[in-house]
């Protein structure tokens, strides 16, 4: 295990390891500095259940709110995502009863029509940006807003890949609109209805189906192992 | 030093490195390198199960001590059914939604419990792609044989075989629903070539795919209005005087109420082990990756299968502290990333399997070749610049915005600077051995999804996981919905823990743990 102690990192919250104060839901804590809001959480000694999901910057399930020390902005992040910091405030967003639509995304005639029908909302959006500044991925939700409103589904759907349904968008709209779920049917719809059908993968299916691997299939099933061990072999 | 000053290694040797071309390893100096190296050979880490189904099987200590670990249900607990269904599924990841959205399509009853948030799930962080053969020089057939062979030829042939000729038409369901598979410029799927095969064969969205496939199932769920069950673990399955499963008993999380399910099947889509940290390894699971699924389906005497081996993903984040264990997506190795040690050498093909990329990382690090934190932490270098070099500025920027975006949060630009990466607990390659409908050995109990174990043999193929669990989500949900109609509800009783508990106190009251876990108790107790 000879290692020449050149190959070692500086890492300065390991040299100077220092709790910070953070105040979770308007308790102060001290915690280690640096860890994630979800750890700082388990270091306080809260029980998690509603507030993780993935762990892992994709799910949403840990959207919370925060303000760093003297700061008045309150700011979104992913708390499985973001460090605590020395006075920083944090609380968790609560779920937000937002009314997703329901459809039949197969059925729909016109959906770029079907949208005003089914989030009628979605056209009085009042260009106020809050749900932009609101996102922890950084889209601009409210351009994406206009964009579905005029048809362009593509782009929608371009913008919105990013998306984990974390919600925050949601909450703070005065139009009452759910950008989020503006942009799922919007995309789910630019997929269903608006994206060219590969060609290529419907050649594949029905050489399935006409058995053209047949021959193929009943060789390979019959090898034994050794045969079927030199056969792998041969394949690169 | 200063991590900088560490990576300009990583940077000197950029342009020699890319003229190297390094061979795959012959199946001999694999099998030398998996032994010497990779967790799943560290004999110390493993112990035969006492007793059940698969008693002197060898399985990881962690998980050997929750399979005979005893039930939270006590005798005589009260089974009157809150809810009656055809079809009960458990979990909420891409396996749970897809069994669920097939047995409601075929006209059952359906409910879907699961422990977290519908969806929060291991399926949503799925990066890399989906194995699915569309390319014309690509072929179910050739499918198979690079998955056996990722797999150590040990894979059932039966599962195998269904999984990869049932693939095009899942792609094409999964378009229907709307789904935005990347395109080529004719309209046709896009292709990446992936670890371990042969012919370019993963179909992503952009490096969102799990969360893409998981958002339009999951709205699909609600659309279809199929009964939800949310912050509901189970812990316990129900059997008949047969000891057939006719549901399940669940803890209801918000409330500590329990709650128990009368179905006539009961299909576990509860996912994997990667939160036992076996051997203290970090991992890229989401939080409720505890390996429930295995500890219900063994106490009603369902065998297991494959499950001393697990799977490491090579790249595991060491630096920073905030990211680590969550994974660095094997795209930017698919797209030509290098690995490389602390003297600017690349050591490994890599994009020879998992199994072997992860020994080898393990064997520099092992042999002084590896870079430290000061936290304790080891790894290796993935030379993510490589491709920006290679392909042209913002290509990182253009492929994958998931893992810029995770970095960038902690003030660190991956298209610039080297990752720090060790391998991380990843995926279970076994689990409740099924047939071709997904169902195990008890009867009108189905698992599917990374639960489930035979598809993959000792080693999963990258991207050959998201196909698992929409073929084998279906299969469970069509076969248990096509039961139902004909089928009378069983009694519900624990009865089957009687045996389990005698054989328990047989050995001592093994392990004296409760299982399943549920969670991981990651909250600090009063120091
Ligand atoms: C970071 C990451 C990246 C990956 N990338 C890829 C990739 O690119 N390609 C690929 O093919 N595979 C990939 N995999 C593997 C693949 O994503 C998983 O194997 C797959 O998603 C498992 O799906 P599942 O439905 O079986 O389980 P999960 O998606 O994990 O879902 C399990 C569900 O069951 C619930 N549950 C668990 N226990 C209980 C209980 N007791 N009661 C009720 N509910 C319960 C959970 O909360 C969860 O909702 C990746 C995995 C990870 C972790
Ligand atoms: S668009 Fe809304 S739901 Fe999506 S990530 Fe941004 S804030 Fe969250
Ligand atoms: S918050 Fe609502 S009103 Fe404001 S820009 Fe966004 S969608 Fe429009
Ligand atoms: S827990 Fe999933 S995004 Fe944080």
């Amino acid at each position: 295990m000879a290692q020449e102690d050149s190959n070692v990192i500086d890492q300065p919250e390991v040299i100077r390891h220092k709790m910070v104060t953070v105040e979770i839901a308007g308790k102060k804590y001290d915690v280690p500095e640096g860890i994630t809001i979800i750890k700082a959480l388990w270091y306080s000694g809260q029980e998690v259940v509603r507030g993780a999901g993935c762990l892992g910057g994709f799910c949403g399930a840990c959207a919370a709110y925060y303000r760093t020390k003297d700061d008045p902005k309150v700011r979104t992040c992913l708390a499985c995502q973001m460090a605590v910091q020395d006075g920083m405030s944090i609380t968790m967003m609560p779920p937000f009863p937002a009314r997703k639509a329901t459809y039949d995304i197969q059925a729909l005639k016109d959906p770029k029509q079907d949208l005003f029908n089914l989030y009628p909302e979605a056209p009085l959006c009042r260009n106020c940006n809050a749900c932009t500044e609101a996102c922890p991925q950084k889209i601009d939700v409210r351009e994406g807003v206009w964009k579905a409103v005029f048809g362009d589904f593509k782009s929608v759907s371009e913008m919105f890949m990013d998306c984990v349904m974390c919600g925050m968008c949601t909450p703070v709209c005065i139009a009452d609109i759910a950008p989020n779920l503006v942009a799922l049917y919007v995309s789910r719809a630019q997929g269903a209805h608006f994206t060219e059908k590969p060609a290529g993968l419907d050649t594949r299916i029905k050489e399935i189906q006409d058995g053209r691997f047949t021959d193929e299939w009943a060789k390979i099933l019959k090898m034994t192992e050794k045969e079927l061990a030199d056969h792998c072999a041969t394949v690169k | 030093m200063d991590i900088h000053a560490l990576q300009q290694i990583v940077h000197q040797t950029r342009d020699a490195r890319r003229k190297q071309t390094l061979p795959k390893l012959s199946p001999a100096d694999r099998d030398q390198l998996i032994h010497k190296y990779h967790p799943d050979f560290r004999a110390s880490a493993f112990r035969p199960i006492r007793f059940g189904p698969n008693v002197g099987d060898k399985t990881a200590i962690e998980l050997a001590t929750l399979l005979e670990g005893d039930s939270s249900i006590a005798d005589g607990f009260d089974l009157t059914p809150h809810y009656t269904t055809d079809v009960l599924v458990v979990g909420g990841g891409g396996a749970g939604c897809a069994a669920a959205l097939h047995a409601h399509g075929a006209g059952a009853k359906v409910m879907l419990a699961t422990k977290l948030r519908l969806g929060d799930s291991n399926s949503v962080m799925a990066q890399g792609g989906m194995q699915i053969s569309v390319a014309p020089e690509d072929s179910p057939v050739t499918h198979f044989v690079d998955t056996l062979k990722g797999g150590h030829m040990q894979n059932d042939h039966q599962l195998l075989k269904v999984m990869v000729e049932e693939g095009p038409s899942i792609a094409k369901w999964l378009l229907s629903l709307g789904v935005l598979f990347d395109r080529d410029g004719d309209g046709n799927l896009h292709v990446k070539k992936g670890g371990g095969s042969s012919k370019p064969r993963l179909l992503t969205c952009s490096d969102y795919t799990g969360l893409e496939i998981m958002r339009v199932l999951k709205d699909e769920v609600l659309n279809q209005k199929i009964q939800l069950l949310e912050f509901c673990a189970a812990v316990e399955l129900t059997s008949d005087e047969k000891g057939h499963c006719t549901g399940a008993i669940f803890k209801d999380l918000d409330n500590q109420r329990h709650v128990v399910v009368a179905a006539k099947s009961v299909i576990l889509a509860t996912g994997g082990i990667g939160r036992l940290h076996i051997q203290g390894f970090p991992t890229s699971n989401h939080y409720g990756a505890t390996g429930d699924g295995l500890c219900l389906s063994y106490r009603l005497g369902a065998k297991l299968m494959h499950v001393d081996t697990f799977q490491y993903h090579p790249s595991g984040a060491v630096y920073p502290e905030q990211l680590i264990g969550a994974l660095v997506t094997e795209g930017i190795r698919s797209e030509g990333g290098h690995l490389v040690n602390a003297k600017g050498e690349r050591f490994v093909n890599e994009l020879d399997t998992r199994d072997v990329v992860s020994a080898s990382i393990i064997r520099e690090c092992e042999e002084g070749r590896g870079i430290r934190t000061m936290s304790g932490r080891i790894g290796v270098w993935l030379d993510t610049p490589l491709l920006d070099a290679a392909s042209g500025p913002g290509t990182m920027e253009k492929h994958f915005p998931a893992m810029m975006l995770q970095f960038e949060r902690f003030g660190i630009d991956i298209s610039k600077d080297p990752v720090l990466i060790y391998p991380t607990l990843h995926y279970q390659n076994g689990g409740v051995k099924i047939d071709t409908n997904s169902e195990t050995d008890v009867k009108n109990l189905f698992v599917a999804g990374e639960a489930s174990g035979g598809l993959h043999g000792r080693n999963r193929l990258m991207g050959n996981s998201l196909l698992d669990l929409m073929v084998f989500g279906k299969r469970s949900g069509l076969t248990a919905a096509a039961r139902a109609a004909a089928m009378p509800q069983g009694k519900l009783t624990v009865e089957h823990l009687k045996g389990f508990r005698a054989e328990a106190k047989k050995h001592g009251n093994a392990s004296g743990v409760v299982s399943p876990m549920v969670l991981p108790a990651y909250t600090r107790k009063e120091s």
